[in-house]
C-alpha cells in the first residue's frame, strides 16, 4: 500500500503530503530517536509524538517515507518546512500511538500468524 | 535620510544577482490583512494593534480588487482631527504605489528608497491583490540568502586537503546544543555516498554511526568536529571534541546509560543508545577520552560489507 492510501484509511490530517507517493513496508512506533535510529527500517512509517525538526532528520537518514504524529501534538513551522524539503510525508492524528499502531498493524497484516 | 546603499556599479556580483533573481512574490507576505471601504478607521486602528502592522489595504468583498490603503499616519491624523469613526473610504489613500509580483526585488528596494512608504501592496498581472511587501520582509529574505551564500563560501574556504591515501575528506564543525543544525553533517555524508553508489545496507550503517557521533557532539560535548574520510575500501568517521571528557568509557558504552539532562530527554535524545548503536554498526570502533579534556571517537566501516553486515541484517 502507498502512503496516500494509508492516510485516507486512517483519516489523518495532511500537514505536509508527499509530492510523489511512496510504498509502505511496515511501521515503527517510538519516541526515542536513538531507538528509531537503531531499529527502524527504510520504508517504515514512523508513529511518534516527537514533534520537532530532528525527527525529520532521523527519518531522512533511515529512509522513512512518512511520519504520523499522534495525540494532535502541535507542529512547529520549521519541522513542516524540513519535511517539505526532505520530501518526507508529515501527518497528524488525534488518536494515540497505541490506537494508531493497532490500526496500522491491522491494515498491513490483515491475516497475522 | 540617506539612500539605501545598493550601488549598481560597485556592489559584489552575488548581491546584484540576488536582488534581480529574487522576485517580489518570493519575498512578500501573501496573507494580506485587508479591510472593506465601510470599515471605520477606529476598527482599522484595532486591526493594526492586534496584528502589529502599520498599513491596511482596503479591498472589495472578495479581497482581490485594491481600492486604497490606510496607514498609521492616516490613523494619527484621524485621532488628531476627530474623524476616527469615519469609514475608511472617506480618508484612504487612493494614489497607490504598487508592485507587481513578477518584478525583481531590486524594484522593491528602489521603491522603498524613492517613495518613503513602509509597505507596498503587490498585484498580479490581472491587477488582483496577491500580497504585501514591507522592509521587514526584504530584510529577512536578504539575510536568509546571504546566510546560504556565506555558508557555501565558508565550505569552499575550509575545504580540507586530502592526505595521501584519501579519496574523500569532509569536515564539519558541530556546535554544542545546536539542534537547529543537528544531523545535517550526517545527511550530507549520506547524500554524497549515495551519489557514489554505495549500497543501502552499508549506507545505513554509515548513516547511523555518523548520526550518533554527530548527536553526541551536539548533546554532550562543548562542541567539536566531525570528520569523514574515505580511504579506498573503507570509510572512517572521527568525532573529536574539546570537552568535557568521559569519566567511565565502559559505562558510556552501556545501553541505556546516559548523562543527558531532562530537557534533552524530552526531545527524544539521551536514551543512552548513541555509542552502543554506533559501535554495533561499525567494523572498527575506538574511543579515547579523559575527563576534563576531550574525547575522540573513531568508527570505521568497510564498504565491501562484512560479516558484521550480515549480522546487522539478521538483527534488523
Amino acid at each position: 500500500m502507498q502512503v496516500g492510501e494509508l492516510v485516507k484509511k486512517l483519516g489523518l490530517e495532511e500537514v505536509q503530503p508527499l509530492l510523489q507517493d511512496q510504498p509502505i513496508q511496515g511501521g515503527y512506533t517510538s519516541d526515542l530517536l536513538s531507538d528509531v535510529m537503531a531499529h527502524a527500517q527504510a520504508g517504515q512509517v514512523l508513529i511518534t509524538i516527537q514533534a520537532h525538526k530532528n525527527t525529520i532528520a532521523v527519518a531522512g537518514l533511515i529512509g522513512i517515507p512518512a511520519i504520523i504524529i499522534a495525540n494532535n501534538r502541535p507542529l512547529p513551522e520549521d519541522m513542516i518546512e524540513a519535511a517539505r524539503k526532505e520530501q518526507i510525508g508529515l501527518f497528524r492524528s488525534g488518536e494515540n500511538q497505541f490506537i494508531l499502531s493497532g490500526k496500522l498493524f491491522q491494515i498491513l497484516y490483515p491475516n497475522p500468524v | 535620510m540617506s539612500s539605501i546603499p545598493i550601488n549598481t556599479q560597485d556592489s559584489p556580483p552575488f548581491l546584484l544577482d540576488l536582488i534581480y533573481r529574487l522576485k517580489v512574490k518570493d519575498v512578500m507576505t501573501s496573507k494580506v490583512i485587508t479591510a472593506r471601504k465601510n470599515t471605520t478607521l477606529r476598527q482599522i486602528q484595532q486591526i493594526m494593534k492586534e496584528k502589529s502592522i502599520t498599513g491596511v489595504p482596503i479591498t472589495d468583498q472578495k479581497g482581490k480588487r485594491l481600492l486604497g490603503i490606510v496607514s498609521m499616519d492616516d490613523i494619527i491624523s484621524a485621532l488628531d482631527e476627530g474623524y476616527i469613526e469615519d469609514p475608511a473610504e472617506k480618508h484612504m489613500s487612493r494614489n497607490l504605489i504598487v508592485l507587481e509580483d513578477d518584478m525583481p526585488l531590486q524594484f522593491a528596494i528602489s521603491y522603498l528608497d524613492k517613495y518613503r512608504y513602509g509597505r507596498f501592496p503587490v498585484l498580479n498581472k490581472n491587477r488582483e491583490l496577491v500580497g504585501i511587501i514591507t522592509s521587514r520582509d526584504i530584510i529577512i529574505a536578504l539575510l536568509v540568502e546571504a546566510n546560504k551564500e556565506v555558508e557555501k563560501l565558508e565550505q569552499k574556504i575550509s575545504s580540507p586537503h586530502l592526505l595521501p591515501g584519501e579519496d574523500l575528506r569532509l569536515e564539519y564543525n558541530v556546535r554544542k546544543f545546536d539542534f537547529e543544525n543537528a544531523g545535517k553533517a550526517s545527511a550530507d555524508i549520506k547524500r554524497r555516498l549515495m551519489e557514489k553508489g554505495v549500497g543501502p545496507q552499508v549506507l545505513r550503517r554509515i548513516a547511523v554511526a555518523s548520526y550518533e557521533l554527530e548527536m553526541n557532539l551536539v548533546v554532550h560535548s562543548e562542541g567539536g568536529t566531525l570528520i569523514f574520510i574515505q580511504r579506498g575500501d573503507r570509510v572512517e568517521i572521527l568525532a573529536q571534541d574539546s570537552g568535557p571528557g568521559i569519566e567511565d568509557i565502559n559505562q558510556a558504552l552501556e545501553e541505556g546509560y546516559s548523562t543527558a539532562n531532562e530537557w534533552i530527554r524530552s526531545l527524544g535524545f539521551g536514551a543512552g543508545m548513541g555509542l552502543p548503536n554506533a559501535r554495533r554498526v561499525s567494523d572498527e570502533f575506538t574511543i579515547e577520552s579523559k575527563k576534563g579534556e576531550g574525547t575522540r571517537v573513531r568508527a570505521a566501516i568497510y564498504l565491501s560489507g562484512s560479516s558484521k553486515a550480515e549480522d546487522e541484517a539478521k538483527n534488523a
